[in-house]
């Protein structure tokens, strides 16, 4: 059992703006944009005390955070690494060499996708879909920024550059 | 005929700013709209008479799917669908981008002509940073600017847009999954009837459209009837976004009118790769039925000339293989797509998607057999048709078509236990 989360005045302001979008009858529909708040100012994933919180503030039940939670790719509920690297091979990039980009990182930062290194900068995540940038091929996304027509010297010197 | 719609702004230098949209004609037919209490009924018919087809996939008729929005006086959503992620699909993120006034005018109608005081625009998770960003930036100026929100420009008609962000599932983009996904639950798509135009979000009537399809609507409003349904070629109307992605020179996106030679679409994005020979084309996302690239080179990009080859034009996602691909690994990477994003709801889907990836992982893996292939080709037939939204069809449709347009490659695959063309 894990200590209770207090959600912090600053991103309850947020939360409310979210719900300030929909009816006022309905609760439920702030909880994608909430989650994707609460783990952006959590290291990048929400813990069940967190979940537990929101469901409190959002007056729904702790089931509907949990299922929105575990359905939606970008929210992650284990601890991962600080910087988020989506790498899409998907048919268009697999066409333009993808996966030796993907195979260029593993090697690179010692992970198999899935992984976050051990010093927690990266996460290689998984589930990538089709990122559409399918014209920029190969193409990756670090922390939501997109990096197109990549070769693996480019990689390289994105990756060196990241704190 | 040179035409541009929701290319129009792209080549400007600030792109997105509203000076440059204002320049274009920008928000010219909704201020006409708004001072002559334009009737919606005469919004829908133009709409109707121009040809606008959705352009997300199905290509429905936009004027159509509107009329069918009940007439009496109650609470009505208009959903535009920004969830792009059909794979070999990439249009809507540069509309967001380069043009989102547009975006923001054709909500503004289509509001205005189904009776919706609230409108929502539903971003993929992904478009977090720069999408997002753009479109909540142009949105600001128009608020600011009285263009859109509470008693617009005095004529006593309120619409608030609001942006929402999804956080990474493909299944969102299916109209009845976005509803539950902006209600807040898991993006499941529900069984209809009811339609949405008849009982959507929130229970309430709603009417969902794609990117591109709003964004095309201003341009047409502000010109004569019959403009839009003259642009194109032959019997084909209007004009669409394609993007061309794969083997290619020059991939990028091209707004060409709709009957345009697949051959014109080829030289614009470069030809192929390293002068290499056109092997495939998948032309319209990767839920399509792959074409032959000899067949390809014949067809024209419109409705009818794609399905004539048993394909279809779907989202405008033109996927170019050159004569070094190997169809098998291919095919495995788009069963391996949807059996990721299968929401697991029916079970054809659910276990199917699955069955379809490790039986074409094990092919590739040199372990597959000969039978197989029927095997595939049956459980593809099983998927088809039989679940709630078109997912199942969508991860059938491709097992299907790369069996029949390449049966001797799976089948040298099965037996040698390595690729034909490796």
């Amino acid at each position: 059992m894990t200590n209770k989360y207090t959600i912090p005045i600053a991103i309850k302001n947020e939360i409310d703006h979210v719900r300030a979008k929909f009816p006022s009858n309905e609760n439920k529909p702030a909880i994608i944009e909430s989650l994707l708040i609460l783990q952006h100012h959590n290291d990048g994933f929400v813990t069940d005390s967190i979940m537990r919180s929101l469901a409190e503030y959002l007056s729904v039940s702790e089931i509907d955070v949990l299922e929105v939670a575990t359905f939606y790719t970008m929210i992650n509920t284990e601890p991962v690494g600080r910087n988020v690297i989506s790498i899409c091979n998907n048919v268009s990039c697999m066409l333009r060499g993808s996966d030796d980009i993907l195979k260029h990182v593993e090697k690179k930062l010692c992970v198999k996708v899935g992984q976050s290194t051990t010093d927690k900068k990266f996460f290689l995540k998984d589930e990538i879909e089709c990122l559409a940038a399918c014209n920029g091929a190969p193409m990756m996304q670090i922390n939501h920024k997109n990096y197109e027509n990549l070769t693996l010297d480019e990689v390289d010197d994105i990756l060196d550059k990241i704190k | 005929m040179n035409v541009k719609i929701c290319t129009e702004t792209f080549e400007s230098n600030k792109p997105a700013s509203l000076a440059t949209y204002l320049k274009y004609g920008g928000y010219e037919a909704w201020k006409k709209i708004i001072t002559e209490k334009t009737p919606k009924s005469s919004i829908v018919e133009k709409i109707k008479n121009s040809g606008l087809r959705g352009k997300g996939g199905a290509g429905f008729l936009t004027g159509l799917k509107w009329s069918f929005i009940p007439l009496e006086n109650k609470q009505k959503y208009l959903v535009c669908n920004s969830d792009e992620s059909e794979p070999g699909t990439c249009k809507d993120r540069d509309i967001l981008r380069y043009n989102p006034h547009s975006i923001i005018e054709g909500m503004l109608i289509a509001s205005y002509a189904i009776g919706a005081s609230v409108a929502y625009n539903y971003l993929r998770g992904e478009f977090i940073d720069e999408q997002k960003r753009v479109f909540d930036e142009a949105l600001k100026i128009a608020y600011q600017e009285n263009l859109v929100g509470k008693d617009i420009l005095s004529s006593s008609v309120s619409i608030d847009i609001y942006s929402l962000i999804g956080a990474g599932a493909y299944i969102v983009g299916e109209e009845t999954a976005m509803l539950e996904s902006i209600e807040g639950k898991r993006g499941m798509p529900r069984i209809k009837p009811p339609f949405p135009a008849i009982k959507g979000l929130f229970g309430k009537p709603t009417i969902i459209n794609n990117t591109e399809t709003l964004a095309s609507v201003p341009k047409i409003m502000r010109n004569e009837p019959d403009w839009y349904k003259n642009i194109g070629i032959g019997d084909s109307e209007g004009i669409k976004m394609f993007c061309t992605s794969g083997h290619l020179e020059k991939p990028g996106n091209y707004e060409i009118p709709l009957g345009t030679p697949f051959r014109d679409l080829l030289e614009l994005s470069g030809g192929v790769l390293n002068k290499g020979e056109l092997k495939a084309v998948i032309p319209g996302g990767s839920s399509v039925p792959v074409v032959k690239g000899e067949t390809m080179l014949q067809l024209n990009m419109d409705y009818e000339s794609i399905s004539s080859a048993g394909s279809m034009l779907g989202s405008g996602g033109v996927i170019v293989m050159d004569h070094t691909t190997c169809m098998v690994s291919v095919l495995q990477r788009i069963s391996r797509f949807y059996y990721a994003e299968s929401c697991g709801q029916c079970t054809p889907c659910r276990e199917g998607t699955g069955w379809l990836y490790k039986m074409l992982t094990n092919i590739l893996e040199g372990k597959g057999t000969i039978s197989d292939l029927d095997t595939l080709n049956r459980i593809a037939s099983q998927i088809e048709g039989h679940c709630i939204c078109a997912l199942g069809d969508a991860a059938a449709m491709p097992v299907r078509s790369f069996l029949k347009n390449f049966w001797h490659e799976f089948e040298y695959y099965v037996d040698k236990k390595q690729s034909m063309v490796s």
